[in-house]
């Protein structure tokens, strides 16, 4: 064997030995990216389903009975049916309900005579949650147009031509969101655990000051960061095929591409987490520092600036511009396709781009640091 | 004995501060995250790219496209001719929608006649897609209004936003940010300050101070207190002066239930750094409890989506309390009866984790 062959078995093994010591390092690479998943799966939804709705009718008509009926066989609402204005109102306040729903009492009278003026429906929502907001209005007004069809239908009063709309949801047609959560999910748990991994153990070694030791001993820059890198590539990639593996078995989203690009979008983004963390690590040599700063570049911009929650193409210009920073981005980017699409390499490619490049990109900067640390 | 706390505490703020790192660490980070998430935490569509195949030939369907030109949710994006082009504009992501448009659109239109309008939308982001269908069936039912104005329309629903009526999201996740950001400073502050001791060796010299646990605790517990009130009021700032969010509630009752919540961070913080030996297993057990606390708590997504067991286990969660609270101060004027309903879980998970993580020290010493 070479001896430099030698260093380098020698530093791997130095690494494992490190790791089986102190558990910590297994517990970052399986035990936070479980509970991470599990949290993230079952708690971030945004399915809203049985909306509390409170309803206040005023007079109550054959007509008012059908549209009770028909709210209340909304799959997506439960409602609250109020006796009175105030009632409603006090629920509304406490949070007990999110909207309110209000018949006035001529409702049925000029549900008669659509000519005249129409029948008025009130709905108030507590817009404190903008998207909830959202999401009840359009199912409030969607049990409102089944009703007014089946009135229409039933009375032979025509709605008039006019389009249809037919909506087609494709990739996901029961619009789950944990289907895009938790493939998105699985970003912020690598891009934790990579960054933290790395950074946190090796910001203890310049604190101990076990790492200038390492630094002065033959081995090249290079052979010390690449057995570092290697080692924990290694536990990275169990810990995403854990992630995989609950993805797939525990929240059933499917898996439509195929398990060598997964590996490879892993395998990218997982050697540019890993250099980031070590990168952090060189400049703080601090674990304070370390965790605060791997924290903020990792796991916000994970949630925030990735796609995985919100969709960048509704963000502002210059922040859309910033996402290309964050790696994050290209990597849920191609875990969303390849999950609920599948291998389209017109998707695939420029991300996979975009992580070379960041990986590269980190590796020559931490490089870059270590030298200029030394001197 | 106040003057040995009193002590013990500016010795931990001074120590604090005067690490040039920790400052920076305590300074800048949460007011570039208040301005980026601002901007980035929007759950509305926005210039969604929108694909159109027409088949139509006439001027009835230029005039329902219109509707989606004008409208902000919705961008032009190539328009396509045939369904395996649909396809590969929705694949690609070059498309987040097309809209079919069938043959004789505008004859069945000017007759009166139904027509039955196709639009395809990547629900790979389910929510973005479900509101994409919501504005198109608006600019639909518009559409058909303007076409037949005479219509009789039986019923007309009046929509009314409470307390956001621009339905802005930042005002939904700044007052979210106040808390999240407040909690993730107090308890990784206190959850180093015993564990540095302890990796450094200092732990046992302040043991055998004449200080007693409950001091102890108390003088590490203060000056986590002051770093997450001081974070909170950062946030806060910033969001009223740089985001001109209302504040419709009473500000020093927020602060009260402020320093209460940040009780339970330190509470957290110390009971965790009870149980480890060195800076990296507290951080670490740091990360595992805040992690799930903020996503399990509404910050992101509502309480009520989750299952019932997620929703149980979030009435442990102090945060949970805290952004109800927080959002109906800046957004309504909160009722003190929700105030209170809110406040006290806090206060007895405060006192649970402070007297857990003083008996742990005690335990040590002896």
């Amino acid at each position: 064997m070479s001896p430099r062959l030698q260093r380098l078995h020698g530093l791997v093994r130095k690494e494992m030995l490190q790791i089986l010591r102190d558990p910590s390092a297994l517990l970052i690479a399986f035990l936070l990216p479980f509970i991470m998943l599990i949290v993230n799966g079952y708690g971030m939804t945004l399915d809203a389903n049985r909306m509390k709705l409170a309803a206040v009718v005023e007079a109550g008509a054959a007509q008012t009975r059908a549209i009770e009926e028909a709210l209340d066989a909304s799959p997506y609402l439960s409602v609250y049916w109020a006796p009175s204005g105030q009632a409603a109102r006090r629920a509304l306040d406490t949070e007990e309900v999110r909207g309110i729903l209000t018949l006035r009492q001529d409702f049925a009278e000029r549900l008669e005579r659509p000519a005249r003026w129409p029948a008025v429906a009130q709905l108030a929502v507590n817009a404190t949650d903008p998207n909830t907001a959202r999401l009840l209005q359009g199912y409030v007004t969607g049990a409102f147009t089944v009703w007014l069809q089946d009135v229409a239908t039933e009375r032979r009063f025509s709605t008039g031509g006019g389009p249809v709309l037919e909506t087609r949801y494709w990739y996901n047609p029961q619009l789950r969101s944990a289907d895009f959560i938790v493939p998105g999910a699985i970003a912020l748990v690598m891009s934790m655990t990579g960054t933290l991994l790395t950074a946190l153990i090796v910001a203890r070694e310049w604190e101990r000051g076990t790492m200038e030791a390492m630094l002065a001993s033959p081995a090249a820059m290079a052979e010390l960061i690449g057995a570092k890198l290697g080692t924990y590539f290694v536990l990275g990639m169990g810990s995403m095929a854990m992630s995989v593996l609950i993805t797939v078995f525990v929240f059933r989203v499917p898996l439509h591409g195929g398990l060598g690009a997964l590996t490879l979008t892993a395998a990218l983004f997982l050697v540019y987490a890993l250099a980031q963390g070590l990168f952090i690590s060189t400049i703080t040599r601090n674990q304070f520092v370390a965790a605060q700063l791997s924290f903020i570049t990792t796991m916000m911009p994970a949630i925030m600036l990735s796609g995985m929650l919100f969709d960048i193409a509704s963000m502002p210009r210059w922040l859309q511009l910033l996402t290309y920073l964050f790696p994050a981005r290209y990597f849920v980017a191609a875990m969303q396709t390849l999950f609920l699409a599948g291998n389209i390499w017109s998707v695939l490619i420029p991300n996979l781009c975009g992580l070379a490049i960041s990986a590269v990109a980190a590796i020559a900067a931490t490089l870059a640091v270590t030298h200029r640390r030394l001197d | 004995m106040l003057s040995r706390i009193l002590a013990l505490i500016i010795k931990e703020l001074t120590s604090l501060w005067a690490d040039k790192q920790t400052r920076y660490v305590m300074l800048i980070p949460p007011l570039i995250q208040v301005i980026v998430f601002a901007n980035a935490a929007n759950y509305d569509v926005w210039h969604v790219p929108l694909s159109v195949w027409n088949e139509d030939l006439g001027s009835q369907s230029a005039e329902y496209i219109r509707g989606f030109s004008y409208s902000p949710a919705f961008a032009p994006a190539p328009d396509v001719f045939s369904p395996i082009q649909a396809q590969q504009m929705l694949e690609s992501k070059t498309a987040a929608a097309v809209l079919h448009i069938p043959q004789r659109f505008s004859a069945d239109m000017l007759a009166g006649r139904p027509s039955h309008v196709q639009l395809l939308i990547d629900a790979r982001r389910s929510n973005t897609a479900l509101l994409i269908g919501d504005y198109a069936a608006e600019i639909t039912a518009a559409y058909a209004q303007r076409l037949n104005p005479a219509a009789p329309q039986p019923l007309d629903i009046e929509l009314t936003d409470l307390h956001n009526p621009e339905l802005e999201s930042r005002w939904f996740i700044l007052p979210g940010l106040v808390v999240a950001l407040s909690l993730i400073m107090t308890t990784l502050v206190s959850v180093l300050s015993l564990a540095r001791e302890k990796e450094l060796g200092t732990y046992e010299q302040m043991l055998v101070t004449p200080l007693r646990p409950a001091e102890i605790m108390l003088g590490k517990a203060v000056p986590s207190l002051v770093v997450g009130l001081f974070e909170a009021n950062l946030v806060l700032l910033a969001a009223l002066i740089l985001f001109r969010l209302p504040f419709k509630g009473n500000l020093p009752v927020l602060e009260l239930c402020l320093a209460l919540y940040s009780l339970t961070g330190v509470g957290l913080g110390l009971a965790i750094s009870s149980f480890t030996r060195t800076q990296q297993q507290a951080i670490l057990g740091a990360f595992v409890f805040l992690a799930p606390a903020i996503m399990i708590s509404g910050y992101a997504t509502p309480v009520e989506n989750m299952p019932r067991a997620m929703q149980m286990l979030s009435l442990l969660d102090p945060v949970r309390y805290m952004l109800v609270i927080s959002r109906g101060m800046f957004l309504e004027n909160l009722p003190a009866s929700v105030v209170v309903a809110q406040s006290w879980p806090m206060l007895l998970i405060a006192v649970v984790l402070l007297v857990a993580a003083t008996f742990m020290v005690r335990r040590s010493i002896s």
